[in-house]
């Protein structure tokens, strides 16, 4: 019994628990439309920007500059959104306007990806020092780039992306199900996927089966920006504003999310339906508390508590596995 | 002269003093011992952090949650002050968050050796554990007001010296403090059985295993004494600023990693030293410290600090690199 149980069932015990004990602790109003719906508003930020530190710790690596190219590319598009005509013109509020911010938003994400892979791939710099180093400086970019002010006001188009719905689901949600769908989809379906795997757990294995690990660690790191390029155009969207300095504090909780999720820190592992599991936990814990009306750092501290109980879980029943092993 | 070369710590070193060469032709001010005390100062903080931040290196670790268990001291401290300040001496003061700091340290390495959770990972929980819950219990409120002798001992001086315009200056005790810690913990690494096979264990755990070295001991040493900095730091922080917030040491980890890292200390362990530990958090001091005397505007102190540290690694990736390179030719030969 205890060898089969996967990462993944411990998850899916501890995602049960978790609704039950938040639905037994806040009564009805847990299993309600309109706390699903919240909840599903909020979720997006975190996941998009957990897939795109998930693709980097796959290849064994981590992208600390995610939160930095998110704020940075959506500073861009809130430049061009707010600032390429005048406020009175009609321009300002066309739909061609966000299209081309987003664009352009994302190109940054995508260069900063190629400046990331060029780093590590060519540079042979270690990703958390290549990306610890980046995120200095794009954070140092993006406050001369704002002279450290709130950049706010957009088009009601570019505010329906944060905060319509479509058929109920809420438009970030639909984002980041398709950003899901489409890792899922490298991961498992493309040669990349599969090299991205190998390049984790043993690039020197993965260098003379005749894979070209350059190019496998560009890729991942173009992929990493782009995920923080889609997380910038949904929280400038539902922020209604851009700046330097956002979500800062989402860094460290990625990793917490990835880790939870069952990515393994030393690379080569990992699933997006762990992923998405394990985001559906924190937010269930966070939502749950919400509701009790108890403070976000009590959140903060459960989360830690959550992820250090599911390692040690796991740990545990690696051990008792090695053991029957042995006898 | 040829080891220096190869020494990651002189190249730092050449930095350094370039950069102040070319402070000091654009603003003169800046090599005055006045602005050498005040900076030493104000970046004692940053310094004893960054000492603890070395141990956890060189053993192959790393530790984001000094910020929280600094915050964690800091505050029973200043909870303390204004209770029994009374009853209280600096001494105590220290020793109280000293070891708050060490059991929390403490703590964070049994969870590392015993359950085998990757530092990185445990030391970002705790992180969200400690900091969470002290806010939840203090509900986010600053602290200030201490009694007078804490203020006094903030602005005892060694020395005092007065510049021309009749301002006293001089060397700081809390300088003092620093620089005493570094001496210990310099010597730690450098003749003790305990710091040499710290470097043996961030080398190759397995070998140092069996080679007889303890591993857990090591581990709850270098976690403990990053947690004992901490605890050290906090206070150095309520005497400088005399004031303690919960949310003013959190989030500035990785400013601190990269001042280490600067000075040459590698993420993957075995290497660095509190020479290039010290170099390092010079050069972020003086570059910081340097842009305002040449009248850059401030929102230009990342761009700078950032290319500086990925020239900085860029430089020693390729060192490293090249020296490889050499190495493959040697053995075809």
């Amino acid at each position: 019994m205890f060898r089969k149980l996967s990462h993944f069932s411990i998850l899916l015990i501890v995602m049960v628990a978790a609704i039950l004990i938040m639905w037994g602790l806040t009564g009805t109003d847990f299993m309600s439309l309109g706390n699903f719906q919240s909840m599903a508003y909020q979720l997006p930020e975190l996941g998009v920007l957990t897939l795109a530190m998930m693709i980097a710790m796959l290849t064994s690596g981590i992208n600390l500059s995610i939160i930095a190219t998110a704020n940075l590319s959506g500073i861009v598009m809130a430049l061009i959104l707010t600032k390429t005509f005048p406020p009175e013109s009609a321009l300002i509020n066309s739909p061609w306007l966000v299209v081309g911010a987003i664009l352009t938003g994302l190109l940054v994400a995508i260069i900063v990806g190629l400046i990331n892979g060029f780093l590590i791939a060519v540079l042979d710099i270690s990703p958390i020092l290549a990306t610890l180093g980046m995120m200095i400086l794009l954070g140092g970019v993006s406050l001369v780039l704002t002279d450290g002010y709130v950049i706010s006001g957009f088009s009601p188009t570019m505010l329906a992306i944060g905060n319509k719905d479509w058929l109920g689901i809420p438009v970030p949600m639909i984002i980041f199900l398709a950003c899901a769908g489409f890792m899922s989809l490298i991961l498992n379906k493309t040669p990349l996927g599969t090299r991205i795997y190998m390049f984790g757990s043993n690039p020197v294995a993965c260098f003379y089966s005749g894979v070209n690990n350059k190019v496998v660690l560009f890729r991942t790191y173009i992929i990493s920006g782009i995920f923080s390029g889609i997380a910038a155009i949904i929280m400038i969207s539902r922020f209604n504003s851009a700046k330097a300095d956002y979500g800062e504090s989402y860094l460290l909780l990625t990793i917490l999310a990835a880790v939870l999720g069952g990515v393994s820190a030393a690379g080569g592992f990992g699933k997006v339906s762990g992923l998405i599991i394990s985001l559906v936990i924190l937010q269930m814990i966070s939502s749950g508390l919400n509701l009790m009306g108890i403070s976000n750092f009590f959140t903060l501290a459960l989360w830690g508590i959550v992820l250090i109980f599911v390692m040690i879980v796991k740990y545990v029943i690696d051990i008792r596995a090695q053991k029957r092993w042995n006898a | 002269m040829k080891k220096l070369l190869n020494r990651h710590e002189t190249y730092v070193f050449i930095a350094v003093v370039v950069f102040s060469i070319i402070i000091t032709i654009i603003n003169p001010n800046f090599f005055t011992l006045e602005n050498l005390f005040d900076l030493l100062k104000s970046y004692s903080l940053m310094g004893t952090f960054a000492i603890g931040m070395l141990f956890v290196l060189i053993s192959g670790g790393i530790d984001i949650s000094f910020t929280a268990i600094a915050t964690v001291a800091g505050y029973t401290i200043a909870v303390l002050l204004l209770n029994v300040g009374d009853h209280l001496n600096i001494y105590m003061v220290f020793l109280i968050a000293g070891s708050i700091g060490i059991a929390l340290g403490f703590l964070n390495a049994v969870i590392i050796h015993v359950f085998r959770i990757p530092s990185i990972i445990t030391t970002i929980a705790t992180l969200n554990i400690f900091y969470g819950l002290l806010t939840v219990i203090t509900k986010g409120k600053w602290l200030y007001g201490f009694p007078t002798w804490f203020g006094d001992f903030a602005t005892t001086r060694v020395f005092t010296l007065y510049s021309a315009h009749g301002n006293p200056y001089g060397l700081s005790i809390i300088t003092v403090i620093w620089i005493g810690l570094v001496f210990i913990s310099w010597f730690l690494l450098r003749f003790t059985i305990l710091g040499r096979s710290l470097y043996a264990m961030g080398g190759n755990v397995n070998s140092a295993k069996r080679a007889g070295f303890n591993i857990f001991g090591n581990t709850a040493f270098v976690y403990s004494y990053m947690g004992l900095m901490a605890g050290i730091g906090s206070v150095i922080q309520a005497l400088l600023v005399q004031t303690v917030a919960p949310n003013s040491l959190v989030g500035k980890e990785m400013d601190v990693i990269a001042a280490v890292v600067l000075g040459g200390a590698s993420l993957t362990g075995g290497t660095g030293s509190v020479i290039g530990t010290i170099l390092g958090v010079t050069l972020i001091a003086i570059m910081g410290n340097g842009l305002t005397l040449m009248h850059v505007p401030a929102l230009w102190y990342k761009v700078v600090i950032g290319l500086v540290i990925l020239i900085s690694v860029g430089v020693s990736a390729y060192r490293r690199k090249m020296s490889a390179h050499k190495r493959v030719i040697i053995e075809n030969d």
